[in-house]
């Protein structure tokens, strides 16, 4: 006798996708929501930041020229790396609590996709690096008169690029645990931090020795920050500066995208989804 | 009519160590299958390959007529399972964890669902409580409830009453038999408590290092063993003993 079910949502095609990623983002917002400490968190840090910054900037712009006539462009550029901060822990983060909690095994006996899964993280990384990054920003205005958003149209292609870089570098750290268990997370707060002096958040790239510049334009970061001078500085937007950026992203979030499924064949073949875990 | 769980040459190794090897067996829809077996026997490991959690390194399942390897996502919707080795997230209430899952199995109406199986499963009151401040009881209640969410006709059951008191671990067991002859539901319980698989199941596959060393309905077994419970029998599998023969395996 087959059993009596009602009429189930689709499980196939675009809307089923959606369904289910809207179940998951729906699941971290509650953890997000539930946790004063945790709203706090995603603001603390960038605003910490942005006011030892805007203080290094009040001190500089009083003996730099340079500084003096582009006011604002090192609080801009640790807002801008906040973002890509944000953008890669927000993703990594997400995926951990996942293996806090040992609930692994429950999704993915559910006809929840691993790419939704991934789909699911980027979503929830841009939630809390516009939370993050967008209250610091605020207070930036009040504090030192200083609107990112001044940057205007260009702020979004930034953003976009900068977002693209973390979630890449994310699906990377993340492949990582699951090929190495919770040993390896600590590489979701640490790992960014070696494109920190390649990316060039506070000086142009010509500053580093010339044989490591090459490293530098390898990062889609080092386009963004040049880009973002340019336009503080010099007035002008550079396009061949985001196509660079945008190029790389794509190479990031495809070595991201094969990292993370690799690592994932591998976790299923060793058994590591179901006994995850501290 | 095609089986519920077809299970073939199933094999998995990690490097040297045999894990499971050339396990075989079927369940015709309505019926209830017990792994029974020791630690490290593969019950676990079995289980895993069943939903696709663990890649075999041989041997084939289907589920529902569907190929495992090949067709997963087409019966993930239609079967679940309950685990010790997995949790719900501690820090959600029961209702907020049971609607993601409602959500995920595209359950019409989500949070209907939820208060039907929580009045179904007696635990209305802790629906606003957070996951991790639950009893194992409770746990165990809420963790069913999961399972039981997308109405599976395949259910996969490893260990459901471990570490329950009597009274909670019946409790279960009857809510089990219930649901089965509601719905017919196929279900695979993997367990060490040879009382529940007795009461349970209508098969019963021996476990030991990996391989299936007996089967039977629990009946055939005591007969078989001379025994009057099914812990005899599990002990002298154990110990190797058949009326003074050792045991093979058997296919």
């Amino acid at each position: 006798m087959p059993i009596r079910r009602p009429q189930s949502r689709p499980q196939t095609g675009p809307l089923a996708s959606a369904r289910r990623v809207a179940a998951m983002v729906r699941r971290y917002w509650y953890l997000i929501r539930g946790s004063w400490p945790r709203i706090a968190e995603l603001a603390y840090w960038p605003t910490i930041q942005m006011i030892l910054w805007g203080l290094i900037s009040q001190f500089f712009t009083t003996h730099s020229h340079w500084l003096a006539d582009a006011a604002g462009v090192l609080i801009a550029g640790v807002l801008l790396w906040d973002i890509l901060f944000r953008g890669q822990i927000g993703f990594s983060i997400c995926f951990l609590e996942e293996l806090w909690s040992r609930n692994l095994g429950h999704l993915f006996v559910s006809p929840l996709r691993p790419w939704e899964l991934v789909a699911s993280l980027m979503t929830m990384s841009l939630i809390r690096t516009a939370i993050g990054a967008g209250v610091a920003s605020v207070i930036a205005i009040g504090l030192y008169a200083f609107s990112l958003f001044d940057l205007g149209p260009p702020l979004v292609a930034f953003f976009v690029a900068l977002m693209l870089m973390g979630w890449g570098m994310g699906m990377v750290i993340v492949a990582m645990v699951l090929r190495y268990g919770l040993g390896a997370e600590s590489l979701a707060w640490v790992a960014l931090f070696a494109f920190a002096p390649i990316s060039c958040v506070y000086y142009p790239v010509a500053t580093l020795p010339e044989s490591v510049q090459w490293l530098a334009w390898s990062t889609p970061s080092a386009y963004v920050f040049e880009g973002m001078r340019a336009v503080m500085v010099d007035g002008v937007f550079r396009w061949d500066l985001l196509a660079g950026a945008l190029a790389l992203d794509a190479v990031y979030v495809a070595i991201g995208a094969a990292v993370f499924a690799w690592a994932f064949a591998a976790a299923r073949r060793d058994g590591r989804l179901l006994q995850t875990g501290e | 009519m095609t089986d519920a769980l077809e299970v073939s040459g199933l094999r998995k190794t990690f490097g040297e160590v045999v894990a499971v090897d050339e396990v075989s067996f079927s369940a015709a829809p309505g019926r209830t299958v017990g792994l029974l077996g020791g630690n490290g026997a593969g019950k676990t490991t079995t289980i895993s390959m069943l939903l696709g959690l663990l890649t075999p390194t041989a041997g084939s399942v289907q589920v529902l007529g569907h190929d495992l390897a090949t067709d997963r996502y087409a019966v993930l919707p239609r079967m679940n399972f309950s685990s010790p080795y997995v949790d719900l997230p501690h820090r959600l209430t029961v209702a907020q964890n049971l609607l993601v899952y409602a959500e995920l199995y595209g359950e019409p109406d989500p949070r209907e669902r939820v208060r039907e199986l929580a009045d179904r499963l007696q635990f209305t009151e802790l629906l606003d409580r957070a996951t991790g401040k639950l009893s194992a009881g409770q746990k165990t209640r809420v963790s069913l409830a999961k399972a039981l969410i997308n109405r599976p006709e395949v259910l996969l059951l490893d260990e459901p009453t471990a570490s329950l008191d009597p009274d909670t671990g019946d409790w279960v067991r009857r809510y089990l038999e219930d649901y089965r002859e509601r719905t017919s539901a196929t279900i695979l319980l993997a367990s060490h408590n040879m009382g529940e698989v007795e009461r349970l199941c209508d098969d019963v596959l021996m476990m030991r290092r990996g391989r299936v060393v007996d089967r039977g309905s629990p009946a055939e077994l005591l007969a078989r063993y001379g025994r009057q419970t099914l812990e005899d029998v599990f002990l002298d599998i154990a110990r190797e003993r058949r009326s003074g023969d050792r045991l093979e395996p058997v296919s």
